[in-house]
């Protein structure tokens, strides 16, 4: 056992952190036999619905609906994926879904380490109250803003534009506590030493507190990612042109248009959810790990 | 900034210890900014696209404000008192808690089911917290895209595993009593993931003294379950079950795409009834004095949740 352990054991990571505890199931081969079994039995109730996307995704609309029933008789056929691409709608999308997925991504960050940092060494006036308003917004549901946000992107003539997807998306209570309090327990200390070097405030958060910070704001940075790429009733609401539309808003609109078409309709959410699936593969312990770090995140 | 190079190590998991000195020199306090300006950006959007839309939401719910006309006039309480009285109101939101239950038991015991599964330490922990995770990064298009087709009556996944059992098809969408439950199936799926990385986060933190103890005094696996890891995980359990409450309360999304609220209503959570009001029905006033009830509500149980979460320690 302790060989299984020590190959699951990753770099970079502690020893108390090893994957899986040996003692858990104890020496027996029975609790093994069970605990193994109940975890191939999840991971295909879990995985099942893609292998039937997929399956779907790589047959003829005639085979699925003819022949019926089975879509294992039908022939290998990549149809579907073509006359997606072809129809172009999906790539607008994409592109839409990435840029506004990375800006909202990068202004978060930017906004919320930089609040984060004043909260948690500022000593301006107001600022306990203000850090308790910022808190309790965490509690706001953002559906609860939805009607409103609308009137007055409304009255800013903004329905239908990128700011409007992007700027109230940017808002994010808590991961500026959460970064605050990271910052909290980094010791002042290392900044006064940059400070009597005659390092500015900005240049002493950038040089040594970023730095000390990279994989709180890296886990900050995915779930930011994460949650702009798939969210849904901001995008929905405040876009009316398709050319302007996110990837799951696009799809939403389209979704009853495949009607009997469920080759395409099965390639189409394939491509969308190829994206942050290759993200997860890359940065998988990084995920993980911010899972951790943060207690949250997620929207 | 020599300073910085000893101090920039790649790859630290949190903050380094203080030195051993705390040395506080009055040149430094002098030197500190007051930080308002770091603050400044953030109150900025903070005011325009939170402060603003919860001020506004709070007068137009005094209003009869609707999408087809500009000028509004204030109604007083209105809006609330038709609320109350507004059967719809009470059956979407008797389908928002419906729908709480069904889908949160199941999320979080299943997520701490899997998490002790991964955690035992059988080889393939890339894959396995892969397959269990992999739809929680699903667009809620997607997901709904790939359920409505397994739902479907005659050719759909789920039809055809019951026909090979030799069982009636059921009406997974279509049968007023079967639909929400299918809907919180397909939540279970897309989002149990998360819960299960923070069941597995909490696991593999926790100490291992007791339960080595217990094994050398021959203690079995279940056990010390039971008896040693349960117990460990209680706070931890406490807060996925307060998260998850909080966010199925919230539902929305992933049934406006897949049934509309259908069939009948049977569906319809309280969130959908303040879209229809509000951007079908056009009356924004109403639609907002609903959501204020809503929020009212999400306030009540996170103050209870939290009231039980603080007893607990």
């Amino acid at each position: 056992m302790s060989a299984t352990a020590t190959t699951l054991r990753t770099r970079r990571r502690p020893p108390r952190e090893a994957a899986g505890s040996p003692l858990l199931l104890g020496h027996g081969r029975l609790p093994r036999a069970l605990a193994g079994t109940a975890l191939v039995v999840l991971a295909v109730l879990w995985l099942l619905p893609f292998v039937w996307a997929v399956i779907t995704s790589v047959q003829s609309e005639e085979d699925i609906n003819t022949t019926g029933l089975s879509p294992f008789k039908g022939a290998f056929t990549l149809d579907a994926y073509q006359q997606i691409l072809e129809r172009g709608n999906v790539t607008v999308w994409a592109f839409n879904s990435f840029l506004i997925s990375a800006l909202v991504t990068l202004i978060t960050v930017a906004v919320s380490t930089l609040a984060a940092y004043g909260f948690s060494r500022g000593t301006f006036r107001g600022r306990r109250a203000l850090l308790g308003v910022t808190v309790a917004a965490i509690m706001v549901p953002p559906q609860l803003l939805v009607v409103p946000l609308f009137d007055q992107m409304t009255l800013f003539n903004m329905v239908d534009t990128y700011a409007a997807v992007i700027l109230p998306q940017v808002v994010a209570p808590m991961m500026v506590f959460i970064l605050k309090r990271f910052f909290d327990g980094i010791p002042k200390e290392l900044e006064e030493a940059a400070r009597i070097d005659g390092a500015s405030e900005f240049r002493v958060f950038r040089s040594v507190v970023l730095p000390l910070s990279r994989p709180i704001v890296a886990a900050v940075a995915i779930f930011v990612f994460i949650g702009a790429w798939n969210n849904f009733m901001w995008p929905f609401i405040v876009t009316n042109d398709p050319d302007l539309m996110t990837l799951p808003v696009g799809l939403a609109t389209v979704k009853d248009a495949y009607g009997i078409q469920y080759a395409q309709s099965m390639a189409s959410a394939l491509l969308a959810a190829l994206p942050l699936i290759v993200v997860f593969l890359l940065f998988q312990r990084r995920i993980v790990n911010s899972v951790a770090t943060t207690g949250l995140g997620g929207s | 900034m020599t300073t910085t190079a000893p101090l920039g190590t790649e790859e630290q998991t949190g903050p380094p210890a203080a030195p051993a000195d705390g040395r506080r020199t009055a040149l430094s306090r002098v030197r500190t900014g007051n930080g308002l300006v770091f603050v400044l950006p953030f109150l900025l959007v903070f005011g325009l696209f939170m402060v603003w839309p919860i001020v506004q939401g709070l007068w137009m719910s005094f209003t009869d404000s609707s999408l087809a006309l500009r000028d509004t006039t204030f109604v007083g309480f209105d809006n609330y008192t038709e609320a109350f009285g507004d059967a719809d109101v009470w059956s979407s939101l008797g389908n928002t808690v419906f729908f709480t239950a069904v889908s949160s038991v199941p999320l979080v015991l299943i997520a701490l089911a899997m998490a002790l599964l991964v955690h035992s330490g059988l080889a393939g922990q890339w894959a396995w917290r892969l397959s269990f995770f992999a739809p929680y990064l699903l667009p809620v298009t997607v997901v709904t895209m790939i359920w409505t087709w397994l739902y479907q009556p005659e050719l759909g996944m789920a039809n055809q595993l019951l026909d090979a059992l030799g069982m009636e098809p059921v009406g997974w969408l279509s049968d007023e009593s079967v639909a929400m439950w299918s809907v919180a199936a397909l939540t279970v799926w897309w989002t149990v993931g998360f819960n299960f990385l923070l069941y597995l986060a909490a696991l593999q933190s926790l100490p291992t003294t007791f339960d080595e103890a217990a094994a050398l005094d021959g203690a079995g696996a279940w056990r010390r379950l039971w008896s040693i890891t349960l117990p460990q995980l209680r706070r931890t359990t406490g807060l996925v079950a307060m998260l998850q409450v909080l966010a199925s309360l919230k539902v929305f999304d992933q049934i406006y795409i897949l049934t509309k609220g259908g069939p009948n209503g049977s569906t319809r959570p309280v969130l959908e009834y303040v879209y229809d009001v509000g951007f079908t029905g056009y009356r924004l006033g109403y639609a907002s004095a609903v959501s204020y009830l809503f929020f009212a509500l999400i306030v009540v149980v996170s103050l209870v949740q939290l009231r039980l979460f603080r007893r607990e320690d």
